[in-house]
């Protein structure tokens, strides 16, 4: 698929958060905020970055991208539904009984690389890939989302600080910064400040981007290696909730599930 | 051991290219024959077990079947979830190398030793487990392992170890003959088989009639082997350098539990409390602290013997 047939990004944002919503609402699921965080972020992936054909997905030679923040998996499968590795209908089973759309990444789903659900676990998983990617020699790439809360593990600062020593320079690690974790905001639970500072210190190509800004997100994305032998990190600034205004910046859309009235007026405020 | 693992890796990673391996930083005098062959598939990932297993899941999600190596219960305790989750759980072909099983880091202090991990690494689904007793079924079981496409979890000991019997096993997956006996049937995982052996000939020396196997493979256990050695025995006894729990003599317990004629099974193996020592040991010294020396294991089961009799 050429990229000028590809949907619009925009668009594609639109719609896998009106999926998440109403994934969310039947299956009273948890984790709408940091869903809605990244959807900008998956919009520009699934249209614009990652060589992956959904028809036949499982080519060694595509890009892997790895969801660490496995808990946004609503958001992922949307995606994966309307960039069409499987029928938008099938997103209706979310979390139903015998369905293969588990709460949490599932590797059961088409286009799904790897399942993931505990934390910190994401990063090393997709530095494994790209060592291999390189080792091929086809020019893929690994790319891994990972929400700010979960930099609080240290199995990411052992992958962080391997990466720039490999120089593995067809990884990219994405941090949707939306600075509310479980239980308190980011700031108040562990503070990752001086964030950006500390990824350049280990040795990574950075960049600090509004994660919601879709040319920003492109540019950012398109430019792998954006350093010859460096890893990139790209510190999206999200707000979590983006989209609905009573979600935004709420600690408890990590937890709630829309009610009938809510989802209503959700949809409604992105277009849907 | 540790030697003939690092030959016989070498050996399979020339014949294929997609075999790797990767370190926490451990392997010093021991892995340098591979590294020094295959650069650019061994990795020294660092004091970082948590992200070799993960970067090994991803290695080996690419096609490639990736060996991680680092003492004790560091390849497996350190980073247990994601050998569950990120190998085990997408069933990645990557094999955990420990080296130091049982006591055999010695005066070196608990940290040191491995004495739950059989067990523990026993419960992850889908995963193999092997145990071997000698350098000749370290090689048959890293030859078996890297051709088997499934996690696995190998344990061995240090350097020096006996050949204690010296046809390779046609199955390593097998309970292999050590010493011919059907009375009494000692069943031995690990480097302890050697002690088992010089019990069985003290035994025998009194005129009991006792045979030895060594049981390399703990998962899948063979269930079949053991109920039908069983049938022609009076008394089994399992030994190991590992706690009771999930060890040996639990798989052994287990297989025979539905037998109708069901006999004694002596559990030789490391006290779980004992195993907690804070004095410093040899291996030997250790073992005859956990009752696990040639004479501890003898008197167990001349004890057992006479109990069964009285």
């Amino acid at each position: 698929m050429t990229r000028s047939n590809l949907p619009d990004a925009v668009e594609f944002a639109r719609r896998i958060r009106a999926h998440a919503l109403r994934m969310v609402h039947a299956a009273k699921a948890s984790h709408i905020g940091g869903c809605l965080s990244m959807a900008d972020i998956l919009a520009v992936l699934y249209t614009r970055i990652l060589r992956v054909d959904p028809a036949d997905w499982r080519q060694p030679s595509r890009d892997r991208f790895v969801l660490s923040k496995g808990h946004a998996t609503a958001i992922l499968y949307a995606a994966l539904a309307e960039r069409g590795f499987f029928p938008v209908d099938d997103l209706k089973t979310y979390c139903c009984d015998g369905s293969i759309f588990t709460g949490h990444v599932s590797h059961a789903v088409p286009g799904v690389e790897v399942s993931t659900g505990s934390l910190g676990h994401g990063l090393p998983i997709a530095i494994g890939m790209a060592l291999a990617a390189r080792s091929a020699g086809a020019g893929s790439r690994a790319f891994c989302l990972l929400s700010d809360g979960e930099c609080d593990e240290g199995s990411n600062w052992e992958g962080i600080l391997f990466a720039p020593h490999h120089k593995l320079d067809n990884l990219v690690a994405i941090v949707d910064f939306n600075k509310i974790q479980s239980f308190g905001t980011v700031a108040e639970v562990l503070n990752l400040d001086p964030f950006a500072e500390k990824w350049r210190a280990f040795g990574w190509h950075v960049q600090e981007i509004d994660g919601h800004d879709i040319a920003a997100l492109d540019q950012a994305l398109s430019e792998v290696p954006a350093m010859p032998g460096r890893p990139t990190a790209i510190i999206a600034h999200t707000v979590k909730g983006k989209g609905v205004s009573f979600m935004e910046n709420k600690l408890e859309w990590h937890y709630r599930s829309p009610s009938d009235e809510q989802l209503v007026a959700a949809l409604a405020e992105i277009g849907a | 051991m540790r030697n003939t693992f690092i030959a016989s890796l070498s050996e399979i990673a020339a014949n294929n290219p997609n075999v790797w391996l990767l370190c926490g930083d451990l392997g010093y005098s021991v892995l340098e024959p591979f590294a020094a062959k295959f650069p650019e598939r061994y990795i020294n990932v660092g004091v970082a077990e948590q992200n070799m297993a993960g970067i090994a899941a991803g290695i080996a999600l690419s096609g490639k079947t990736v060996f991680i190596y680092s003492i004790g219960n560091f390849p497996t305790l350190r980073c247990l979830e994601q050998l569950r989750n990120d190998v085990c759980y997408h069933g990645a072909d990557v094999k955990v190398v420990a080296v130091g099983a049982g006591y055999a880091y010695g005066s070196q202090g608990y940290t040191h030793h491995a004495l739950e991990d059989v067990a523990i690494m026993s419960m992850l689904p889908g995963i193999e487990v092997f145990v071997p007793c000698d350098p000749i079924e370290v090689r048959a079981a890293t030859h078996l392992i890297a051709a088997s496409g499934k996690p696995s979890y190998l344990r061995i000991s240090r350097a020096g170890e006996p050949v204690l019997n010296a046809t390779p096993p046609d199955n390593v997956r097998r309970p292999r003959l050590l010493r011919e006996g059907q009375d009494i049937v000692m069943f031995a995982s690990g480097p302890l088989a050697a002690q088992c052996l010089e019990a069985a000939a003290s035994l025998a020396q009194r005129g009991r009639d006792v045979g030895v196997f060594s049981v390399s493979c703990l998962k899948p256990f063979d269930d079949d082997f053991i109920r039908a050695v069983a049938r022609n025995a009076s008394l089994m006894v399992t030994v190991e350098e590992h706690v009771l729990r999930g060890g040996l003599f639990s798989s052994v317990a287990t297989a025979l539990a539905g037998e109708p004629r069901r006999m004694p099974v002596v559990g030789i193996g490391v006290p779980e409390m004992g195993g907690k020592t804070s004095i410093a040991g040899s291996r030997e010294a250790l073992l005859k602290a956990a009752g696990l020396s040639v004479e501890a294991i003898t008197d167990r089961i001349e004890r057992a013997l006479a109990k069964d009799s009285a």
